[in-house]
């Protein structure tokens, strides 16, 4: 029998957004907060640029801009209603998360220091505004530390290193989850009111990619697992300026400070794509942007990468072309110096992996897999909701990346994953701690832990050859060719086909580990089936939809096409087989229309 | 190239002691040390274990010994290294299997000096920020880069004796409370820090300084803290 715990809230995944929901619910419930890592290993702490808020520090500013600005930047798919409550409570989040101490970067009179980034603008001129609160180029590790560290403060319950491998439903409700102590391999059964997830994203389904190793979409396979439908799962981000070959992320803020893409010809190609905001254009915009480039022979000499150079000498060249200025009136000039302190992080990676020193030398750069736009379906409040009329599954949450509110429908803009993470995992730990108050415990089902034990037995006791990592590989290479920032029929097509064969190859993998003490080959094979099945979802999605669409980029249907796809997918996947249905938009004030930058 | 791993195995439910085992592979001289661990565990031995999330010197999981320093796995390349690599758990906390030490006595530690913000006094009236001239906000950055991977306290010889003191992470997180300009709760940390476990058992190694990945200058930090407890000023 599994070790047996009681509490009324349980937060799964210590990144922003579960310490933040963790943070409230234990305010007014019993809470704990399980993460398969220590929390500030998470990867939160790896955002740098920035966290969107319409403060108006160094210029004019406007919640109403921001929310603009998403809707847009989602492609219209975004739900209006659940941006415009996002963008309102912005302001008020990053006072708040100031009041916990976070060393957000300062105004010369002492207040939060703001910086440009991809898509966010000043509605009246067009023009890119400064709206990303940053603390340099470490504003996810700041938020990280502070959440945690306030955690602490409240005496929040932390299980860390604890996998967790299943989620409990009973009579249609949450009745808690089950996690794998990693250290023993022993099972414990957290029974809850109230359940939150938090597991962050899935970007380890492709090759190149920012994710850390952690992003094994494991909330997500857990859910679906128990028949609860995963929403808009086609649309990946991918971010224009991950390091080549690495993919390790440099910060859309080193265009906001004025650096620019440039191809083998020397030239800044965006203008071509964006005439009006350029480098800063939407991120999907970017990206493809910068394919199209390499595909007709412009990547630096002749190979998939392109040059993001933030060399003073090119920062000042394009500024004075573009007339930008200081919030004085002054031009706008950077020294070396500067760069160095506006992006310490980035110069120190460069030089790192690449031998590249950015004040002096260009960056070579390529797209990379960032951020998942899908994921557990919720309402504005975190309550997940379970089919295409938005019924609430009562006592089930999710909160941060890998749920899907949505308020970033297509494609996400910089700044809005750190709002989100904040801003919906403080509503979905008060809303869950409320919940929790007035609930009663629903019962345990008779051996909560046996399909837990099922999966791993059957993982542990596999007979075949073959092996986790050569899978994960394939795997890998076949999401990042055939299913990634452009995509056709034939393309997918091929991905689905191989994501089926992994999928049967997976059930005999042999491991070599037969130990029960921190068995990370175990493991690795069990978030290698979450992978499979994340791809698999995502894959049936993107065929389906036959249009192009923000991060959803298809060259057989190269235009969006709001008369048949202005809707939400939601993919099952039960007995095997992935089941789509669909859901409409929630469009308030702003009507669709064409996306130009 | 061809590289040479030996790394320190220990797997408690089949060993009575460690021992080392060598690898060898091809890689890259650009390849990460991590990069090189990852494929001996995908390709010639899935039994070896070790701590691992972003890969790119941010998270602080995979803090271990290599060529006897203490490095991220993630954020060494082989050509810093060489073709012949020794990979060990760090020093000072218990080996639970493989790479993978004990961090709790560390995360202990830690919590010790009552790592987060403390300010009881009424928020601004207008309910933003409170203010901070850039200056002031400057005074205690390097120390708000600390992403506690451990390999500072479990490169000094003073953590090494006694699993007691407080060790430079610690440390590192009380300069970053204790010289920022909005927290309140200075003397009560600096109280704390003159314990016997505190600042008193650094001695100046410096081996935490050079163990840091993030570049902190940790032994000044470490400086300005025993100059405040004698003089009683922050700033």
């Amino acid at each position: 029998m599994a070790n047996i715990h009681q509490f009324d809230v349980v937060v799964v995944g210590a990144g922003g957004a579960g310490l933040t929901a963790g943070l409230y619910a234990s305010r007014t419930a019993k809470t704990a907060v399980i993460s398969k890592l220590y929390p500030t290993r998470s990867h939160t702490g790896a955002a740098q640029g920035g966290i969107g808020a319409a403060l108006g520090n160094l210029e004019e500013d406007r919640p109403e801009w921001h929310t603009y600005d998403t809707v847009k930047g989602s492609d219209y798919l975004g739900d209006q209603d659940a941006i415009e409550f996002m963008c309102n409570e912005a302001p008020q989040i990053v006072y708040e998360l100031e009041h916990m101490g976070l060393p957000f970067d300062r105004t010369p009179d002492g207040r939060i220091a703001q910086r440009p980034f991809g898509g966010h603008t000043n509605n009246v001129t067009g023009k890119p505004v400064r709206r990303a609160c940053h603390a340099a180029d470490r504003t996810g590790h700041m938020i990280l530390q502070t959440l945690y560290q306030q955690c602490l403060k409240n005496n929040v319950n932390f299980f860390d290193e604890f996998q967790v491998v299943d989620v409990l439903i009973e009579n249609g409700k949450a009745a808690g989850v089950v996690a794998l102590e990693i250290a023993t391999s022993e099972l414990h059964v957290f029974h809850a009111k109230a359940v939150i997830f938090a597991t962050g994203g899935h970007g380890r389904i492709w090759e190149i990619t920012s994710n850390a190793y952690a992003l094994t979409g494991d909330g997500i396979a857990v859910a679906l697992r128990r028949g609860v439908p995963a929403e808009d799962m086609e649309f990946f981000q991918f971010h224009p300026t991950g390091i080549y070959k690495l993919g390790i992320l440099i910060t859309e803020g080193v265009r906001g400070e004025g650096g620019v893409l440039i191809n083998d010809k020397g030239e800044r190609f965006m203008e071509k794509y964006a005439p009006k905001v350029k480098d800063l254009a939407s991120r999907d915009v970017v990206s493809r942007s910068i394919y199209l480039e390499i595909r007709e022979g412009r990547g630096i000499n002749g190979s998939n990468y392109v040059y993001l150079d933030v060399r003073p000498e090119t920062v000042n060249k394009y500024a004075a072309l573009d007339g930008r200025t200081n919030p004085d009136g002054s031009p706008y000039t950077v020294t070396g110096e500067q760069i160095l302190q506006k992006l310490p992080d980035i110069i120190d990676f460069c030089r790192t992996y690449l031998g590249v020193d950015p004040v002096t030398q260009p960056m070579p750069i390529q797209p990379t897999a960032h951020y998942a736009m899908g994921g557990i379906p919720t309402n504005m409040y975190g309550e997940v909701v379970i089919d295409e009329k938005n019924t609430v599954m009562p006592g089930l949450y999710a909160a941060g990346e890998c749920a899907c509110v949505s308020v970033h429908g297509a494609n996400r803009l910089g700044t809005n994953s750190l709002l989100d993470i904040v801003v919906f995992g403080k509503y979905a730990g008060i809303k869950a701690a409320e919940y929790a108050n007035g609930a009663d415990f629903t019962p345990l089902p008779a051996d909560p832990d046996g399909f837990a034990r099922q999966q791993f037995d059957r993982l542990r006791n596999n007979q075949g050859n073959e092996n986790v990592f050569q899978i994960s590989q394939e795997m890998k290479r076949e999401m990042f060719d055939n299913m990634g920032v452009f995509r056709t029929a034939e393309t997918m097509t091929h991905a689905l086909n191989k994501i089926h064969e992994l999928q049967e190859r997976a059930k005999h993998i042999k491991l070599t580990d037969t130990g029960k003490v921190f068995n990370t080959e175990l493991l690795n094979a069990w978030e290698l089936t979450n992978l499979l099945d994340l791809a698999e979802v995502t894959t049936v999605s993107a065929l389906a939809r036959q249009e192009s669409r923000g991060g959803h980029a298809r060259e057989d249907f190269p235009k969006r096409d709001d008369v048949n796809w202005l809707k939400h997918t939601l993919a099952w996947k039960q007995n095997g087989k992935v089941t789509l249905g669909y859901k409409p938009v929630v469009i308030t004030k702003y009507q669709p229309k064409e996306r130009v930058y | 190239m061809q590289v040479t791993l030996k790394i320190f195995r220990y797997r408690p439910e089949v060993d009575k002691t460690f021992h080392y085992e060598t690898y060898t592979l091809e890689a890259a001289e650009t390849d990460r040390v991590l990069d090189v661990l990852e494929r001996v565990k995908g390709e010639l031995d899935g039994s070896l274990s070790f701590r691992r999330s972003c890969a790119h010197g941010v998270c602080g999981s995979d803090a271990v010994r290599i060529n006897g320093r203490n490095m991220l796995a993630c954020k060494t390349l082989i050509r810093d290294v060489g073709d012949k690599i020794t990979v060990e758990p760090l020093l000072g906390l218990k080996v639970i299997k493989d790479l993978i030490v004990d961090m709790e006595p560390f995360f202990d530690n830690y919590k010790k000096i009552l790592p987060y913000f403390i300010n009881d006094s009424p928020l601004p009236a207008d309910g933003k920020e409170r203010l901070q001239s850039p200056e002031e906000r400057a005074r205690f950055d390097e120390t708000t880069k600390c992403i506690l991977c451990a390999a500072c306290t479990t490169s000094c010889p003073s953590f090494w004796a006694s699993d007691q003191y407080y060790g430079p992470a610690a440390l590192v997180t009380a300069h970053r409370f204790i010289f920022d300009s909005r927290d309140e709760a200075a003397a009560e940390r600096l109280h704390i820090l003159a314990e016997t476990d505190g600042l008193a058992r650094c001695h100046t190694a410096y081996n935490c300084t050079l163990a840091c990945p993030r570049e902190i200058h940790i032994t000044k930090a470490i400086g300005e803290l025993k100059l405040a407890t004698i003089t009683g000023k922050v700033g």
